[in-house]
C-alpha cells in the first residue's frame, strides 16, 4: 500500500484534485455552485481514475502476485489488501484533494455527504476495476474492458435511461426511476447530492417524488447501503475469481 | 348690511373649515374611539392618544381624521373586523391593528373600505389580522406605508395582505407584507399603481393581479413567497424596475404571466427564481432591459406566446435560459447578452456575428419528459447539449437570438 501512496502519479492525481477544486471554489462567488462543479469532478474524473488506475496497477504487480501467492498466505487475504490498499490510496488522495476544500468551504451536512460519497464511489470502482482484471488476462484487453465500464456508467447507462423514458412516456416512470437509478452507482451518488443542493427545486415533480424517497432518513439510509452493496458484490466475486483462479 | 354678513358668516364659517378636534386617550374625558367618533361632525379631527382599545368593530360613516399618537392598540380580539370604513374622503393614519376575527364566510379585516372614495390610510401597522387591509369599490384611495404581518400557515386558512376589488385609480405605495397569502391582490381593478412595497414570505403571491387592466407597478421588491408574483388576464399592464427575488421552490416563480397582452416588462431585476418568467397565452408583450441572474429557468414560453419582444436584457447565470413546449414560435429574441453565448465578433460591433439558440436540447426534453429531469447534470445531458447546439434538430430552429450582444448591459 505505501508504494501506492508513494507512486508519482497517485501525487499528481490528489494535486490535481485539490488544484481543481481550489479553482472551482475561488472562481464561483457562492459556495453552493462550487459544489455544483465539484460534483462533476466527482461523477466523472474521480470513477474514471479510480478504475483504470486499479486495472493497471493489478497488471503491473501481476508477478509479485504469482509470487505472494505462492507464499503461505491465503489467496483471500492477498487479493482483499490489493483491494484495501488501493481504496484506502484513492480514498486518501479524494479526501485531501476535494475533501480539504470542501470543508473548507461547506463545512456541513452537505460537505460531509459529498465526501462520504465521494469516498465510496472510490471504492466501487476499485472493486469493480478487480473484478475486470481478474476476469481477463490480457493487459490491454483488461484496460479497454475497465475504460468501456467507465464509459457504460457514466454515459451509456444514462443513454439507456433516456431511451426508455421515450419509449415508455406514456406510464408513470418516476417510481420504476428510483430503481433504475439504483442500478447505476454514479446516477444514484448524482441523484443523492442533487437533492440535497437547492437546484432539487427545479427538479419539479420528479425532483419531489425523489425527494419524498431519497430526503427521508430511511431513504438516505437505503441508497447509502445500496452504494455499500455496490462495493460489496464485485469485491465478493472478485475474492472468489481470485481463488479459482489459474495464475 | 355690514353686520349682517358678520352675523351670517358666523353661522356659515364652522360648517366649511375650523375642523374640530377631538382628543380620545385614557387621560382625556372621551375614553372610547367610538364616542369620539359619534361626537365627531363631517370633517373633524379624532386624535388618539397612546393605549390600548378593546372596541369590537369600530365604523367609521363619516368623513373624518382619524389620527393615532404613537400608535395607539385597536385590538380586535379574534372576533371583530376591527376598523370598517364607510365614508368618503376619510384618513386612518398611525394605528396598531392586532388580530382581528378569522372567518371563512365573511372576509374580516384590519382595516375595511366599503364602497367609498378619496380614502386614505397611513402609517399603520398590522399584526395577526385575517385580511390586513381590503378594499371594495374603491375610487382614488391611497394606501400608503403600512405594515402589515401575519403569522398563517395554510393557504386555505389565511388573508390577503392588501386585498382590492373592483377598485379604480389606486395608489398602494410603501408598504410592508408579510406572511399574508398573496401579500397584495388585485381583482377588477383599474387605473391603478403599485409602487415601492415590499412583499416577502407569503404564502401563495406576492401579489396576485387578475382582471385588473392598465395598472402599473413599479420599484417593488417581490421576496421569497410561496409562488412569487401572478399576473393573469389582463391587459396593459406595466411592470418597471421590480425586484423578483429568491422566488425558489417546486411551483414558484418570479413573474408568471398567463393571458397578458400589450404590456410591458421593464428594467426589472429577476434573481435566484426556478423560473424567472413564465408565459402563457401571452401576446404583444415588451421585455426590455430586465436582468435575469441566476435562476433555474430565465424564462418558460410556452408556444401559445406571440409578439413577444424580449430585447436587451441580460441573462447571467442561469441553469437554463429559456424553455418552451412546442416548435412554433411567433416571439422575437434581439440584442440581448447571453453569458453562454459562445460566438464572436469580427466587425466589433458588439454584436456577435453568429446567432445564439438560447433553447437547450435537454430543456426540451425534460419540457416533453418531466422524468427525464432525472439525468439533470449527467454527462450525457451536457453531451446533448454540446451536439445540439452545432446541429440543431430538436430544439425550435426559430427560436434564436440573431444580434446577440458581447458585452453585458450596465442596467
Amino acid at each position: 500500500m505505501t508504494d501506492i501512496l508513494r507512486s508519482k502519479i497517485i501525487l499528481i492525481y490528489t494535486l490535481i484534485l485539490l488544484i481543481a477544486t481550489f479553482c472551482v471554489f475561488g472562481l464561483e462567488d457562492n459556495a453552493s455552485k462550487g459544489i455544483l462543479s465539484v460534483l462533476n469532478i466527482i461523477l466523472i474524473v474521480l470513477p474514471l481514475f479510480s478504475i483504470i488506475f486499479s486495472t493497471i496497477y493489478i497488471y503491473n504487480s501481476s508477478e509479485f502476485i504469482e509470487l505472494l501467492v505462492s507464499q503461505p498466505l491465503q489467496r483471500k487475504t492477498i487479493w482483499l489488501s490489493f483491494l484495501i490498499g488501493l481504496a484506502i490510496a484513492l480514498s486518501l488522495s479524494f479526501i485531501i484533494g476535494v475533501g480539504i476544500p470542501i470543508l473548507l468551504f461547506q463545512l456541513n451536512i452537505i460537505g460531509f455527504l459529498i465526501i462520504f460519497v465521494g469516498v465510496v464511489l472510490s471504492i466501487i470502482f476499485v472493486s469493480i476495476a478487480l473484478l475486470a482484471a481478474v476476469q481477463i488476462r490480457d493487459k490491454a484487453k483488461g484496460i479497454g474492458i475497465a475504460i468501456l465500464l467507465w464509459i457504460y456508467f457514466s454515459i451509456l447507462f444514462d443513454g439507456l435511461v433516456l431511451f426508455l423514458l421515450f419509449q415508455f412516456a406514456d406510464y408513470p416512470l418516476e417510481k420504476p426511476m428510483l430503481l433504475v437509478s439504483a442500478l447505476n452507482p454514479i446516477d444514484l451518488a448524482r441523484i443523492l447530492l442533487l437533492l440535497q443542493l437547492d437546484v432539487s427545486a427545479m427538479m419539479g415533480y420528479t425532483g419531489a417524488i425523489f425527494k419524498d424517497f431519497f430526503g427521508t432518513v430511511t431513504g438516505l439510509i437505503i441508497s447509502c447501503f445500496v452504494l455499500m452493496l455496490w462495493s460489496a458484490i464485485p469485491m465478493y466475486l472478485s475474492v472468489i475469481k481470485f481463488n479459482k483462479k489459474d495464475l | 348690511m355690514k353686520l349682517y354678513l358678520i352675523i351670517a358668516s358666523l353661522f356659515i364659517l364652522p360648517k366649511f373649515g375650523f375642523a374640530n378636534i377631538i382628543q380620545v386617550g385614557p387621560g382625556k374625558s372621551i375614553k372610547q374611539i367610538k364616542t369620539g367618533i359619534q361626537f365627531a361632525k363631517s370633517g373633524d379631527t379624532v386624535f388618539v392618544h397612546p393605549g390600548f382599545y378593546r372596541e369590537g368593530n369600530i365604523v367609521i360613516a363619516k368623513k373624518i381624521y382619524l389620527k393615532g399618537i404613537k400608535f395607539p392598540v385597536l385590538d380586535g380580539e379574534n372576533k371583530f373586523e376591527i376598523l370598517s370604513i364607510k365614508a368618503n374622503g376619510s384618513t386612518i393614519d398611525g394605528f396598531k391593528l392586532i388580530h382581528s376575527g378569522v372567518s371563512n364566510l365573511e372576509d374580516y379585516a384590519g382595516i375595511k373600505m366599503y364602497d367609498c372614495r378619496d380614502v386614505t390610510i397611513q402609517n399603520n401597522q398590522l399584526f395577526d389580522t385575517y385580511f390586513g387591509i381590503y378594499l371594495q369599490y374603491g375610487k382614488n384611495c391611497i394606501i400608503r406605508n403600512n405594515t402589515t404581518t401575519a403569522y398563517y400557515k395554510e393557504e386555505q386558512q389565511s388573508g390577503n395582505g392588501i386585498h382590492c376589488w373592483k377598485s379604480d385609480s389606486i395608489l398602494i405605495e410603501g408598504n410592508h407584507i408579510v406572511g399574508h397569502r398573496d401579500g397584495i391582490y388585485f381583482e377588477f381593478v383599474m387605473h391603478s399603481t403599485i409602487k415601492g412595497n415590499y412583499s416577502e414570505h407569503n404564502i401563495r403571491y406576492g401579489l396576485h393581479f387578475m382582471y385588473s387592466n392598465d395598472d402599473t407597478y413599479l420599484s417593488n421588491t417581490f421576496f421569497s413567497n410561496g409562488a412569487g408574483v401572478a399576473v393573469m388576464y389582463s391587459h396593459g399592464v406595466h411592470m418597471l424596475r421590480n425586484n423578483f427575488r429568491e422566488n425558489w421552490g417546486d411551483a414558484a416563480y418570479g413573474l408568471l404571466l398567463k393571458e397578458i397582452s400589450d404590456s410591458y416588462i421593464k428594467g426589472n431585476q429577476f434573481n435566484k427564481n426556478t423560473s424567472g418568467i413564465y408565459m402563457e397565452g401571452v401576446s404583444r408583450v415588451k421585455v426590455l432591459g430586465n436582468n435575469f441572474f441566476n435562476n433555474g429557468w430565465a424564462m418558460k414560453i410556452q408556444a401559445s406566446c406571440m409578439e413577444v419582444d424580449i430585447a436587451r436584457n441580460n441573462f447571467m447565470g442561469n441553469t437554463f435560459d429559456v424553455g418552451t413546449n412546442g416548435n412554433l414560435v411567433l416571439n422575437r429574441f434581439k440584442n440581448n447578452y447571453w453569458d453562454k453565448y459562445d460566438g464572436y465578433d469580427i466587425n466589433k460591433d458588439h454584436v456577435g456575428d453568429i446567432p445564439y439558440r438560447p433553447v437547450s436540447m435537454y430543456s426540451m426534453i425534460v419540457e416533453k419528459n418531466p422524468p427525464a429531469m432525472i439525468l439533470f447534470r449527467s454527462f450525457i445531458t451536457s453531451l446533448l447539449d454540446k451536439t445540439e447546439k452545432i446541429i440543431p434538430s430538436l430544439t425550435p430552429i426559430s427560436l434564436v437570438d440573431n444580434f446577440p450582444l458581447m458585452k453585458m448591459l450596465n442596467q
